[in-house]
């Protein structure tokens, strides 16, 4: 019966073959076969170096577009501050609004106003900064996230981890904070040989960890998805012949719609990261009950 | 007995392994804003409070696809 259905096969097979030789001819045999079309791999998040070839200070693209990042970022909040006044002006206005969304929004009714007070510099510092170097994925000429490449948001990472392990170490006190997080109240003593390695591995592994890839990956990805839109609409557009070039159409409206998605991405990471650190900072300082 | 392919795919298994990886997160992400929404009705005054918890929870799933995007690019 198999033998049957095998030779039934093999006798329709040349008929196959040649339907395969046709479609590696047609649309999408053309568009790998052609070598016009690069799709993006890794390697779009190593740039070669620009300055500096060869030495400890090299800087590649990636490295350009977070210096420039933080220097605007400075430079907006410097000549914002230098120039306040008590009725505020568009800039201003504008600046006083984010302000207040971190504080109100997020600072406040995690944390409570009385700790708040003491964390809203660093979480706003915090927001800010990552949104600035979130939102270079979008930006003209610039066109890579600086967090897209795991070495920023690591450090942020682990500014947060080292602020809410201080938080809980000055608040209970180094043993204290330690039985309180790896013991947590109100289980029975059985359930410690499960609950405590576990606990373990979230509060000093998994919360930085996740900070960390949470960002990076969200960022790579919404890079990676640009660069496809984009360099398929220049495949298109060019290279194609016929009818096919209106095709280039869709692919260069995906890519403006993902380029406004990209945008509103920045900002929920950005929003997502404080959120989370006042959480663990919340966390770290939360009584024993 | 010789064997016979039938059909033969090319390229890169971890496609499909990525693929696999959304479908929790996706259903996941699904029941907690459907959900959201759901107590939104019900309830629209604490719908701040039940937004920035809707946040925190699509965080908090959201990294289990982000895993896979990562572990594709590791282990390849």
């Amino acid at each position: 019966m198999f033998r049957l259905v095998a030779t039934a096969l093999t006798a329709v097979s040349p008929e196959s073959d040649h339907g395969a030789d046709d479609a590696s001819e047609g649309f999408f045999g053309w568009l790998f076969s052609s070598g016009a079309f690069h799709p993006p791999t890794i390697q779009e998040f190593y740039p070669d170096a620009v300055f500096f070839d060869g030495t400890i200070f090299e800087v590649n693209r990636i490295m350009a577009v977070r210096v420039i990042a933080a220097i605007v970022l400075v430079a907006i909040f410097a000549v914002v501050a230098s120039r306040a006044r008590v009725v505020p002006r568009r800039g201003q206005a504008l600046v006083e609004i984010v302000l207040d969304f971190i504080r109100v929004q997020v600072v406040e009714e995690v944390l409570g106003k009385k700790e708040g007070q003491r964390y809203l510099a660093f979480l706003t510092t915090l927001f800010v900064a990552i949104f600035f170097f979130n939102v270079t994925g979008v930006v003209p000429f610039l066109n890579i996230s600086a967090t897209a490449l795991i070495g920023l948001p690591l450090v942020m990472a682990a500014w947060v981890y080292v602020m809410y392990l201080g938080a809980g170490v000055g608040k209970h006190g180094f043993w204290r904070y330690l039985r309180m997080s790896l013991f947590p109240s109100g289980v029975p003593w059985w359930a410690y040989i499960i609950l405590t390695p576990i606990e373990f591995l979230q509060v000093f592994l998994i919360r930085p960890a996740t900070l960390t890839l949470r960002l990076t990956a969200n960022m790579m990805a919404g890079h990676l998805l640009l660069v496809l839109c984009f360099a398929g609409t220049h495949v298109l557009f060019f290279e194609a012949t016929g009818a096919v070039r209106a095709v280039g159409a869709l692919s260069l409206t995906a890519g403006l719609v993902f380029s406004l998605f990209e945008i509103f991405v920045a900002l929920l990471q950005a929003y997502i990261f404080v959120m989370l650190s006042a959480v663990y900072l919340n966390l770290a300082l939360a009584d024993e009950h | 007995m010789d064997t016979t392919n039938i059909a033969e795919m090319s390229g890169n298994i971890a496609t499909i392994g990525y693929g696999l990886a959304t479908l929790g997160p996706g259903i996941g992400i699904g029941i907690l804003v459907g959900k959201t929404a759901e107590s939104t009705a019900r309830q629209p005054e604490v719908s701040a409070t039940l937004f920035r918890n809707m946040i925190l929870g699509i965080a908090f799933v959201e990294v289990l696809a982000l895993l896979g995007i990562v572990a594709g690019l590791i282990l390849t």
